[in-house]
């Protein structure tokens, strides 16, 4: 069951990608774009409800494969304390809302996260607060609300180990993850 | 790769797991000065006693382990007395004790102990307790913890908080595979039991006033969960899996309802009342900053929390009910956050930032509200105050390591208590 579950991400992940433009940069045009979607998501969320809503950002890394795919999991890091972002990730911003624009099936999961400095639960106030402005983001870039969700991690699923200024920057981060 | 992340976590829900995990090992790292001299002389025991525990000895590491007292060690001890009757006082007084304890084991029927025990004033040689509790073997050792709550309260006039639990968060293994315990132990650190684990964040323990059940949040389904579990049958109840963020659970005193944070669509976290029987949800706070970290005052009427309404994070409180209007608390350094009523409520601790550190702080809430900072860590978090008030257990780090600290609610007193293995943090101390 779970391995028919992994062989419909596989081929769907397959349909995908042969329809997608190689180039991240190119605009896919709407009804193209939405046509793919739909295919994609259907056999594959559907899996993924039955087994529990575990198949996170894992298992679209795993079926896209290549790091520079368009629905690879992107990372946008911020400032201690802060929660803008910066202009070198507007680029991340723009390009996901078009591949959410142009799909309107497809949904995204904004995983927000901090540093490990500071309380625990205040840090999830901290996370859901960036995770939150990558969404307004992308919504104001066209993005249906119904396809962003958010989680905040708060400090607990750090990136990198270590009490220093160098784990810190990479803990400091919205994970932006395609659900299948 | 995903099923095993499910299987363990209905594993850990399903089991109170009876095997022993690594334990914590407490260093006192800063004792009192004038600590009171006490001797706890051998408990006299039936081989069969005293092959499965060692009573007086737990005895004497518990009062140590205070901080308020100085146990004399055994092999000091010129004599060992086993009853008042017994004891030259004159002997014990030349070595400089101001008490001491002698007791015995009495073997009463199978798998049946009897611990007989006095306490004495050395120097005017009264007689302050004499007392006998029983037990069988798997209860010696909380029969000794109380064996010296009695002897604490008897001279220091507090009670005694050494037969109760802590329960804090382990992680183990390194990135990408960390996995997550929930455990409860005795106060000593010893008697670890694992109430819950998965692969995803656990956070937030929060005991229910009879110390019977926990309220805790799981990522376990990838996603923040309040769950409450009682903990000797390891029966769960999921009490908020609301779309956006369920955090912070904090039992009400009278045990019937949870204060909790949760968010609106747009992120916007406030904190809320959950009525356990009946699920409705009252909202407490309304505000566009981050309100979160509730904990209830000892009449359940109003609540303390952190906001960052003024930008930073403050601690404030507010009424329970319809319309009350938050008060700030906490005006000194830019972040205060996490507060805690000490169980007289004369006292309120949190986390303050000074010269960049996370420090545990006290504020007076009798006085004009003086702020004591207590410890001098870099990353100190999480106080949680022991129901009787006399210390604060908290979280810090030691050389890139989770650990737990406890600090005298005076800071007068320092430990640490260090895992075998992996990370500890988050700890509550129960309720008596």
């Amino acid at each position: 069951m779970k391995r028919m579950i992994t062989i419909a991400c596989l081929l769907a992940g397959a349909v995908l990608l042969a329809g997608c433009p190689k180039k991240a940069t190119t605009v896919q045009p709407p009804t193209a774009g939405s046509q793919v979607g739909d295919s994609s998501s259907t056999s594959p969320s559907g899996g993924a409800s039955t087994s529990g809503g575990d198949l996170g950002g894992d298992n679209s890394r795993g079926e896209v494969g290549d790091a520079t795919g368009p629905l690879a999991r992107k990372v946008i890091y911020f400032d201690f304390d802060k929660s803008e972002i910066k202009p070198e990730y507007t680029d991340i911003v723009k390009l996901s809302a078009q591949t959410l624009t142009g799909r309107p099936a497809l949904k995204m999961k904004l995983e927000g996260n901090t540093d490990e400095r500071g309380t625990r639960e205040y840090n999830i106030g901290l996370g859901e607060r960036r995770a939150q402005a990558v969404r307004r983001a992308l919504m104001l870039q066209g993005v249906g609300e119904t396809q962003i969700t958010t989680v905040s991690f708060g400090a607990e699923r750090p990136a990198a180990e270590g009490d220093d200024e160098a784990a810190w920057s990479k803990n400091r981060r919205v994970e932006l993850v395609y659900l299948p | 790769m995903n099923r095993p992340h499910v299987l363990l976590a209905m594993i850990g829900l399903l089991v109170l797991c009876p095997r022993s995990w690594a334990e914590l090992v407490v260093e006192v790292t800063k004792g009192q000065e004038d600590a009171i001299p006490i001797a706890i002389v051998p408990f006299n025991s039936p081989t069969e006693a005293a092959a499965s525990f060692d009573v007086s000895q737990l005895v004497s590491d518990d009062l140590a382990r205070s901080g308020r007292f100085k146990s004399m060690a055994r092999t000091d001890m010129i004599e060992q007395p086993h009853m008042g009757a017994s004891i030259a006082f004159d002997d014990w007084r030349r070595l400089n004790n101001d008490y001491i304890v002698v007791g015995q084991v009495q073997l009463l029927g199978p798998d049946r102990y009897n611990i007989v025990f006095e306490l004495y004033n050395v120097l005017n040689r009264q007689r302050l307790l004499g007392y006998q509790i029983s037990a069988n073997k798997a209860g010696l050792r909380l029969a000794s913890h109380q064996v010296a709550d009695m002897v604490f309260q008897k001279i220091l006039g507090v009670r005694g908080a050494f037969a109760t639990r802590v329960a804090y968060v382990s992680v183990l293994g390194h990135l990408p595979n960390k996995s997550y315990q929930l455990l409860v132990a005795d106060a000593d650190g010893m008697n670890p039991r694992v109430v819950m684990q998965s692969n995803e964040p656990l956070m937030s323990p929060s005991w229910s006033p009879d110390g019977q059940s926990l309220a805790y949040v799981s990522f376990e389904g990838k996603l923040p969960t309040v769950y409450v579990q009682e903990l000797k049958s390891g029966e769960r109840r999921r009490v908020s899996a609301r779309a956006g963020v369920n955090q912070a659970p904090a039992w009400s005193p009278d045990g019937k309802k949870l204060a909790l944070t949760l968010s609106t669509r747009d992120g916007n976290l406030d904190i809320y009342t959950l009525d356990l029987a009946s699920q409705a949800l009252t909202r407490i706070t309304d505000d566009p900053g981050i309100d979160t970290e509730p904990q209830w005052s000892n009449d359940g009427r109003s609540l303390y929390f952190t906001s960052d309404r003024a930008g930073g994070p403050q601690i404030y409180r507010v009424g329970i009910q319809p319309g009350d209007k938050p008060r700030r608390l906490t005006f000194q350094n830019s972040y205060n956050a996490r507060p805690r009523l000490s169980p007289d409520e004369s006292q309120l601790a949190f986390v303050t930032q000074e010269e960049g550190a996370y420090r545990i702080a006290i504020m007076d809430l009798r006085g004009r509200g003086d702020v004591q900072v207590l410890t001098r860590g870099h990353f100190d978090v999480s106080p949680s105050y022991a129901p009787n008030g006399a210390e604060i257990i908290y979280a810090s780090r030691d050389r890139g390591r989770g650990v737990l600290a406890l600090v005298s609610s005076d800071g007068r007193v320092q430990e640490r208590l260090v895992s075998s293995e992996g990370e500890v943090q988050e700890p509550a101390w129960s309720p008596f």
